[in-house]
C-alpha cells in the first residue's frame, strides 16, 4: 500500500504540449506511470508520443477514465486549470506550476472546500510512490520502495532527504511535496493522517521551513494522533528575520515562525529533530 | 487573545510583515490609486526638488502645508521626515532640509535611506485618527479587513496590548465584500451616522482596489476624521503580490529602483532570487528550501553565508554564470559553495556549465562544489579535469568541512 497514488493511478497532464509539460509527462511514463491523456485547449485530436490530447479535462476523463491530473499550465491560467479538473470530478489534482497569484488560489481553495477533489501544491514537486507511480518532477531513480513516508514543503530539499534515505538503504512508501506557497491544497496534517492510516508506512520524515505555523500545528497533531516514529528537519535556522527567502511562506519575525520555535514544538511532540541536514539519513537509520 | 480567528497576535504581526515584503510603492503613488477609486485623500503633489515643493505649496493656496519624505519605509514622522510649514518660506526651508537627507527609521536599518522626493499636502484640522488595513490570511484563504479606533499608532502594538480595540471581518473570495461587513466595521469604530455614510462607500471602494490590483496589503494609518466632519486617508500604503504583476503593468511602472538593493535588482533581472547577508561564504543553490538548509550547514560548520541565492529548481549554464557574477561582485566573499541537486538534468551537463561559466567571469576565490544526481561521477571528472580552483565535495558533510577550511584561511 501507499497513499494517494499507486499502480491504479491513471494520469492526465494539463499543459502537456508545453516544453515542461511534455518533458515531465514523458519522464513519468519512463518511470512507469500510466499517463493516459493530455489536455491543451485547441490541440484536441493531436498526440504526444502516443498520448492522446484533448481540448477539455471533461472529455479526457470521459474517454480515458483518468483519475489524477498533473498541471503544468502557466501561472496566469493555472487556477482555471485546477478548477476545470475539479469540475470534471478528478479526485487527485497535482499542481506543479509556480507563481500563481494569491487571490486566485484563495478562490480555488474556497471552491475546493465543497468539492471531493484533493489538491496537492501548487508550486510543488508532486507525489511519488516508489516503484509504482510518479506524478511530478522529482528524479525517479533516487527513490526506493520501502516503509518511510516523506512529507515536505520544499522541492530540491526533498530530493536531498530522499537521496540520503535511499543511500542508507531506507526505502519510501510515498513522498509528497506540499509546496511552498502561502495558500495551498493538501497540508502536513492531511499527509500525516494518511500515513498513520497506511499499513505500509512504518515511519515518517517531515521536512519544514521557517514561516507560518504549519509545522507547529502538525507537531501538535503528531503528539496526539501518530503512533509511528517521526524524524523532522526545519530549513532556515540562519535566515535573517523579516526577509523573504524565495517562498512567500518563508518569512520569520519575532519569535514566531522561527526555526528554533518550530524545532522546539517538534521536540515537545516527541519528534526526533535533525539540525544538520547532512546527518538526516544517519539519524533515520538509528531511529527507524 | 486573537486578532485573526484562532491565531496569536504574533502570527498576525507576521502576516503583516510578510505582506510588506512584496512589491512596494510610495505613499504618493498609493494615493494616486486611491484617488482613481474615489477613496478621499488630502490635496497634494509630489516634488523632486525644492523649487517644485515651493510651487506645490503655493498651488495648494492655504497654509499650513505638510511636507512628507517619500521612501519605502515606515516611521518617517519619528525620524524627522514629516514636517509642517506655515508659510511659503518655511515650506522652502523644510523641503530643503528633508530632500537629500538620510532618513533613519526603525524600518530602514542604521544606514538609513536617502530622500529623493517629498509629498506636499494641505494641512488638515484633525478631530480623530482611525486605522484601516487589508491583507490576505493564509490560514483561512480569505482577505482580512481590520479597523481600529486606535489610529495613528503602531498597530502591532495595539494588537498586542489591547486586541479588543481591533475589529475585523474576513471576506469570502467567492462572495466578495458584503454590505453588512462594511456596517460591522463602521459600527465597530463607533462612528456617528453622518460618518457611517462616508465610511461604508470608502471601505467598499478600497476593497475593490485591493482585489483589482492583487494587493498583498493596503493600509491607511491614520484614516482621519476632520473638524469639518470629513473622512480622508492621511497616509496610504499599498503592496502588491509579485506573482500577479503580469496583469498590472501600470503598477510595474511605479517600481522605484532607488529604494532597492542594487545587487538584488541585478539578480532579479535574471530571475535569480538573491539576498545579501553579512558573512564571507557566497553560495549558489537550486531551490529555496535547499538554499536555506545550505546556509544553515555553512553556519553549523563555523562559517557565515554571504548571501542567499536560489537559481531555481533547474540550473542552466546561464544561471550559474550570472549567479557567479553577482556573488563575486561582493568584495567580502572569500569562497563560494555551489550546492546543486541536479534532479532530472544530468551532472555532466551541469559540470560543463560551471566550468564554462567560471571561465567567463574570472573566479578569483576558491570554489567548493557539491552536486548530486544522474551521471554524478562523470560530472566530478569534468570538474577535476578542468584545472580550475574547484574542490569537489562528496556529500553535504564533506562540503561543509571544506567550506569551513576556506573561511578560516
Amino acid at each position: 500500500m501507499s497513499i494517494w497514488v499507486d499502480q491504479n493511478t491513471r494520469l492526465l497532464v494539463q499543459g502537456i504540449t508545453g516544453r515542461e509539460g511534455q518533458f515531465h509527462a514523458l519522464q513519468c511514463v519512463a518511470y512507469g506511470t500510466k499517463v493516459v491523456a493530455g489536455v491543451t485547449p485547441g490541440k484536441g485530436g493531436q498526440s504526444v508520443e502516443g498520448i492522446p490530447v484533448f481540448n477539455t479535462v471533461e472529455n479526457a476523463v470521459h474517454e480515458t477514465k483518468a483519475n489524477c491530473a498533473m498541471i503544468f499550465v502557466p501561472p496566469a491560467f493555472a487556477a482555471d486549470a485546477i478548477l476545470e479538473a475539479a469540475e470534471a470530478g478528478v479526485p487527485l489534482i497535482v499542481a506543479i506550476t509556480e507563481g500563481i497569484p494569491v487571490l486566485d488560489m484563495m478562490k480555488v481553495k474556497t471552491y475546493l472546500k465543497s468539492s471531493p477533489s484533493r489538491l496537492i501544491g501548487p508550486n510543488c514537486p508532486g507525489i511519488i510512490t516508489p516503484g509504482q507511480c510518479k506524478v511530478g518532477i522529482m528524479p525517479g531513480p533516487i527513490h526506493k520502495p520501502g516503509p518511510v513516508g516523506v512529507v515536505s514543503r520544499s522541492g530540491t530539499l526533498t530530493y536531498e532527504v530522499v537521496h540520503q534515505l535511499t543511500r542508507q538503504g531506507i526505502g519510501q512508501s510515498t513522498c509528497i511535496g506540499i509546496g511552498g506557497d502561502p495558500v495551498n491544497g493538501t497540508n502536513f496534517i492531511d499527509c500525516l493522517t494518511a500515513f498513520e492510516k497506511d499499513s505500509d508506512t512504518k515511519a515518517v520524515v517531515m521536512v519544514g521551513e521557517i514561516g507560518g505555523s504549519a509545522e507547529e500545528e502538525a507537531s501538535e497533531f503528531i503528539a496526539k494522533n501518530l503512533t509511528k516514529p517521526v524524524v523532522g528537519f526545519i530549513a532556515g535556522l540562519t535566515a535573517p528575520p523579516g526577509r523573504r527567502m524565495g517562498h512567500a511562506g518563508a518569512i520569520i519575525s519575532g519569535s514566531s515562525g522561527t526555526a528554533q520555535a518550530k524545532m522546539e514544538a517538534m521536540r515537545k511532540a516527541g519528534i526526533t529533530v535533525v539540525e544538520n541536514l547532512g546527518k538526516l539519513g544517519e539519524t533515520c537509520k538509528k531511529v527507524f | 487573545m486573537s486578532v485573526l480567528s484562532g491565531k496569536s497576535n504574533s502570527y498576525r504581526n507576521q502576516l503583516i510583515r510578510r505582506a510588506r515584503r512584496k512589491m512596494k510603492i510610495h505613499e504618493y503613488q498609493a494615493k494616486e490609486l486611491f484617488q482613481k477609486y474615489g477613496v478621499p485623500i488630502p490635496r497634494g503633489k509630489v516634488a523632486f526638488n525644492v523649487e517644485e515643493a515651493k510651487s506645490a505649496a503655493a498651488e495648494l493656496g492655504t497654509y499650513p502645508v505638510v511636507i512628507k519624505a517619500q521612501i519605502h519605509a515606515g516611521g518617517r514622522g519619528k525620524g524627522g521626515g514629516v514636517k509642517l510649514a506655515k508659510t511659503s518660506s518655511e515650506a522652502e526651508e523644510v523641503a530643503g532640509a528633508i530632500l537629500g537627507m538620510t532618513l533613519v527609521t526603525h524600518q530602514t536599518g542604521p544606514e538609513g535611506r536617502l530622500v529623493r522626493k517629498v509629498l506636499v499636502e494641505e494641512g488638515l484640522e484633525i478631530e480623530k485618527e482611525l486605522y484601516l488595513g487589508m491583507l490576505p490570511d493564509r490560514s483561512t484563504a480569505k482577505v482580512t479587513i481590520m479597523v481600529s479606533e486606535a489610529g495613528g499608532m503602531d498597530i502591532e502594538e495595539v494588537a498586542a496590548s489591547t486586541p479588543e480595540k481591533i475589529i475585523k471581518v474576513q471576506v469570502d473570495p467567492l462572495l466578495g465584500f458584503e454590505a453588512f461587513q462594511a456596517r460591522k466595521l463602521a459600527y465597530g469604530l463607533n462612528l456617528e451616522p453622518d460618518l457611517v455614510k462616508l465610511f461604508v462607500p470608502m471601505v467598499t471602494k478600497l476593497y475593490k482596489l485591493f482585489g483589482d490590483y492583487d494587493c498583498s496589503m493596503v493600509e491607511i494609518n491614520p484614516l482621519v476624521i476632520t473638524k469639518d466632519r470629513n473622512m480622508l486617508a492621511l497616509d496610504a500604503k499599498a503592496n502588491f503580490d509579485d506573482n500577479a504583476l503580469f496583469r498590472h503593468k501600470d503598477i510595474l511602472s511605479y517600481r522605484d529602483l532607488d529604494e532597492e538593493d542594487p545587487s538584488e535588482v541585478e539578480a532579479s533581472k535574471y530571475n535569480l532570487n538573491y539576498i545579501k547577508m553579512d558573512g564571507n561564504i557566497g553560495n549558489m543553490v537550486n531551490g529555496a528550501g535547499l538554499a536555506m538548509a545550505t546556509m544553515d550547514i555553512i553556519k553549523l560548520a563555523g562559517a557565515d553565508p554571504a548571501n542567499f541565492l536560489d537559481v531555481g529548481g533547474g540550473a542552466s549554464e546561464e544561471m550559474v554564470e550570472n549567479g557567479f557574477r553577482i556573488i563575486l561582485s561582493d568584495p567580502t566573499v572569500k569562497g563560494v559553495f555551489i550546492n546543486i541537486f541536479v534532479g532530472i538534468l544530468r551532472c555532466d551537463i551541469l559540470a560543463q556549465g560551471v566550468v564554462e561559466a567560471a571561465k567567463k567571469v574570472d573566479v578569483r576565490v576558491p570554489v567548493v562544489i557539491r552536486m548530486e544526481g544522474t551521471n554524478v561521477e562523470k560530472g566530478r571528472q569534468i570538474l577535476e579535469a578542468s584545472g580550475m580552483n574547484l574542490t569537489v565535495a562528496s556529500d553535504l558533510t564533506d562540503a561543509a568541512q571544506k567550506v569551513a577550511t576556506i573561511a578560516k584561511g
